[in-house]
C-alpha cells in the first residue's frame, strides 16, 4: 500500500520530536489562558445556582476532567492499535504517554465528583451509580495497562502486549457508557447533546465550554510534553539524537 | 474575599475540588519535565561513554 | 476446520480429566470462599439474601481466574503451543477449542453448584433459574477474558500475579448485567433485558476474543 508522505513524516521520531517542541509552548499558553479565564468566571463571575447553591461550581471542572479521561483512553487505544497493526514505534510512544495523564485525570474526576456528591446528595461515594463505576473502571483500565507494561523488560513486547489490552479495553468503554442510559440513580441525564439544545442557561454555558476547550488543550499540551521525553528515551542511541545533543540543541 | 473562600460553607468542597485538579495538572507538567531531563542526561551519558577518554596528564619529573 | 476444533477440544478434555485436581480445585475454592462470607459477615438470613447474589458472582469470577490462569502455560512449556501455531489450523480456532474445553470442565460444574450455594444464602427458589441462566451466559465471556489475561502474561515468569489486575476490570459489564438480572428476579420482574445483554456480550467475546488471544499468544511465544 503506497502511503502518503505525511504518514511517513508522522512516523519519524525526529520530525515529531521537533514538531512537539514547537507546539507545546503554544498549547500550554492557550490551555492555561482558557483554564484561568474559565475558572475565574466559574468561581467569581457566575451567580450561585438556585437549587445547588455554590457547590455546583464544580460543574466547571468535574465533567471536563471526566471527558478528558475518556478521550485519553480512546487516544491511547487508537494509537496503540495503530502501533500494533502497522508496527509504528512512535504510535506506541504516544499511547504510553497518554496513559499516566489519563489515569491522573480520571483520579481528578473521581475526587471532584465525590466532593460534589457529598453536599448535593449526602454521600461521598455511591457504588451503585453507573458513572462513578465507569470512572473507577476507567482508572483500573489505565492502571492495568501501566502494570502490564511494567512487567515486561522487552519494550517491544511490552508495546504489543499492552496494545492488545488497550484495544480490548476500549471495546468495554461504550458498553459501560450505555449502562447510564438504562440505569437512573444519582446522575442527571446528559446536559449537552449534539441533537438537542443544551439545557443550561447561556451564562452558565459559556464558562462550561471554555473549560471544555481549556482542558482539551491541556491534555494535548501534557501529552506532547510527555511524548518528547518518551521519544528521547526510546531513541537514546540513535544517530539523529546524538547529533542533536552534540549540536547543543535539546 | 473571605466570602469567596467560604462560599456559604460550601467552599470546603469547591476549593479542594479545584485545588486537586490543579495539582494533577501541575504534577503532569513536572513529571514530563523530569522525564525529559532524565532522558536527555541518560542520552548524553551514553554518548560520553562511547567517546575516547582524553589522554591522562603526565606528571613532569622534577 | 470443524474437525480440527473437535480434535483439539477432545484432546484438552482428555488431558483435563487426567488431572482431576485441576478440575476440583476451583470448585472447592468456590465452595469454601462462598462459605466464608456467612462466617465473616453475619449468618442472618436477611443479610445473606441481600449480599448473596453479589458474593456468588464475585466468587465465581475469582474461581474462573484460578481455573484458567494457567491455561496456556503447560502447552507453552512443552512446545506444543508452538506446534499449534505452525499447524495449518487457524490459531483462533485452536484457542476457542482450548477455552471451550476448559469452560466445559471447570466452569459448567461451578454453574451447576451455584443454585445449591444460592439456597444456602437464603435466596428464594424462584431466583435460581435466572441465576443459573445468567451465569451460563456470562461464563463464556468470563472464560475468554481470563484466557486473554493468561495469554497476555504468558511470557512473564510471575504472570499469574497480574492476570487478575488485567482481567477483573474488563469483567465489570458482566457483573453489572448479571447482578441486575438477579435483582430483577428478586423483585419478581422480568430479567430478560440483562440476560439478552449477557448473551450479546457472550457472542461478542466468543467471536472476537480468540483473535485477540491468538495475537497475544504470538507475542508471548516469540
Amino acid at each position: 500500500m503506497k502511503l502518503p508522505r505525511w504518514f511517513h513524516l508522522f512516523g519519524s521520531p525526529p520530525f515529531v520530536y521537533r514538531l512537539a517542541g514547537t507546539l507545546t509552548p503554544w498549547l500550554g499558553i492557550v490551555a492555561c489562558t482558557l483554564l484561568i479565564v474559565g475558572a475565574y468566571m466559574g468561581l467569581a463571575v457566575v451567580p450561585p445556582d438556585a437549587v445547588q447553591g455554590e457547590v455546583y461550581r464544580i460543574l466547571y471542572i468535574h465533567p471536563q476532567t471526566a471527558y478528558v479521561s475518556m478521550m485519553a483512553y480512546v487516544v491511547m487505544a487508537i494509537t496503540a492499535g495503530i502501533g500494533y497493526i502497522w508496527r509504528i514505534k512512535l504510535a506506541h510512544a504516544v499511547a504510553v504517554s497518554a496513559a499516566p495523564i489519563g489515569a491522573s485525570f480520571t483520579f481528578a474526576a473521581l475526587v471532584s465528583g465525590s466532593l460534589w456528591g457529598r453536599p448535593t446528595w449526602g454521600t461521598y461515594w455511591e457504588w451503585g451509580d453507573p458513572r462513578i463505576m465507569f470512572e473507577t473502571l476507567l482508572l483500573f483500565l489505565f492502571l492495568s495497562y501501566l502494570a502490564l507494561r511494567a512487567a515486561f523488560e522487552d519494550r517491544d513486547k511490552a508495546d504489543r502486549v499492552s496494545a492488545i489490552l488497550a484495544v480490548v479495553g476500549v471495546v468495554n468503554v461504550p458498553i459501560i457508557h450505555y449502562s447510564v442510559l438504562w440505569w437512573n440513580t444519582l446522575h442527571q441525564g446528559p446536559t449537552i447533546s449534539k441533537l438537542g439544545s443544551p439545557s443550561m442557561a447561556t451564562e452558565f454555558l459559556i464558562p462550561f465550554l471554555i473549560m471544555v476547550a481549556g482542558f482539551t488543550f491541556c491534555f494535548y499540551w501534557l501529552l506532547l510534553s510527555r511524548l518528547k521525553a518518551e521519544i528521547v528515551e526510546r531513541e537514546r542511541d540513535t544517530r539523529w539524537l546524538q547529533d542533536a545533543l552534540q549540536g547543543g540543541r535539546s | 474575599m473571605s466570602e469567596l473562600l467560604s462560599m456559604g460553607g460550601e467552599g470546603a468542597y469547591v476549593w479542594p475540588a479545584y485545588g486537586i485538579t490543579l495539582a494533577v495538572i501541575i504534577f503532569n507538567v513536572w513529571a514530563a519535565r523530569r522525564k525529559l531531563a532524565n532522558a536527555l542526561n541518560d542520552a548524553r551519558r551514553s554518548t560520553a561513554a562511547e567517546q575516547p577518554r582524553s589522554q591522562p596528564k603526565v606528571r613532569q619529573l622534577q | 476446520m470443524k474437525r480440527a476444533f473437535l480434535a483439539i477440544l477432545q484432546r484438552d478434555l482428555q488431558i483435563a480429566f487426567r488431572r482431576v485436581s485441576e478440575i476440583a480445585n476451583p470448585l472447592l475454592f468456590f465452595i469454601i470462599v462462598a462459605s466464608l462470607f456467612p462466617l465473616a459477615v453475619s449468618p442472618d438470613p436477611e443479610h445473606l439474601r441481600s449480599i448473596g447474589s453479589g458474593v456468588l458472582w464475585v466468587v465465581a469470577l475469582l474461581s474462573s481466574l484460578l481455573a484458567l490462569e494457567g491455561l496456556f502455560r503447560a502447552d507453552a512449556e512443552d512446545g506444543s503451543l508452538e506446534q499449534l501455531m505452525l499447524s495449518p489450523v487457524p490459531l483462533g480456532v485452536a484457542v476457542l477449542a482450548k477455552v471451550s474445553a476448559h469452560w466445559l470442565v471447570t466452569i459448567v460444574p461451578l454453574v451447576v453448584l451455584t443454585p445449591a450455594l444460592a439456597l444456602s444464602f437464603s435466596l428464594p427458589v424462584g431466583v435460581l433459574p435466572v441465576m443459573a441462566f445468567a451465569l451460563l451466559l456470562a461464563t463464556p465471556t468470563l472464560s475468554v477474558l481470563v484466557a486473554l489475561g493468561a495469554a497476555l502474561t504468558l511470557s512473564l515468569r510471575r504472570g499469574g500475579a497480574i492476570v487478575g489486575l488485567l482481567v477483573l476490570p474488563l469483567t465489570a459489564p458482566l457483573l453489572i448485567f448479571g447482578t441486575r438480572a438477579i435483582d430483577l428476579a428478586l423483585y419478581g420482574e422480568s430479567a430478560v433485558a440483562p440476560l439478552y445483554l449477557l448473551a450479546a456480550l457472550a457472542a461478542l467475546a466468543v467471536s472476537l476474543g480468540p483473535v485477540a488471544i491468538a495475537a497475544a499468544l504470538r507475542v508471548g511465544v516469540e
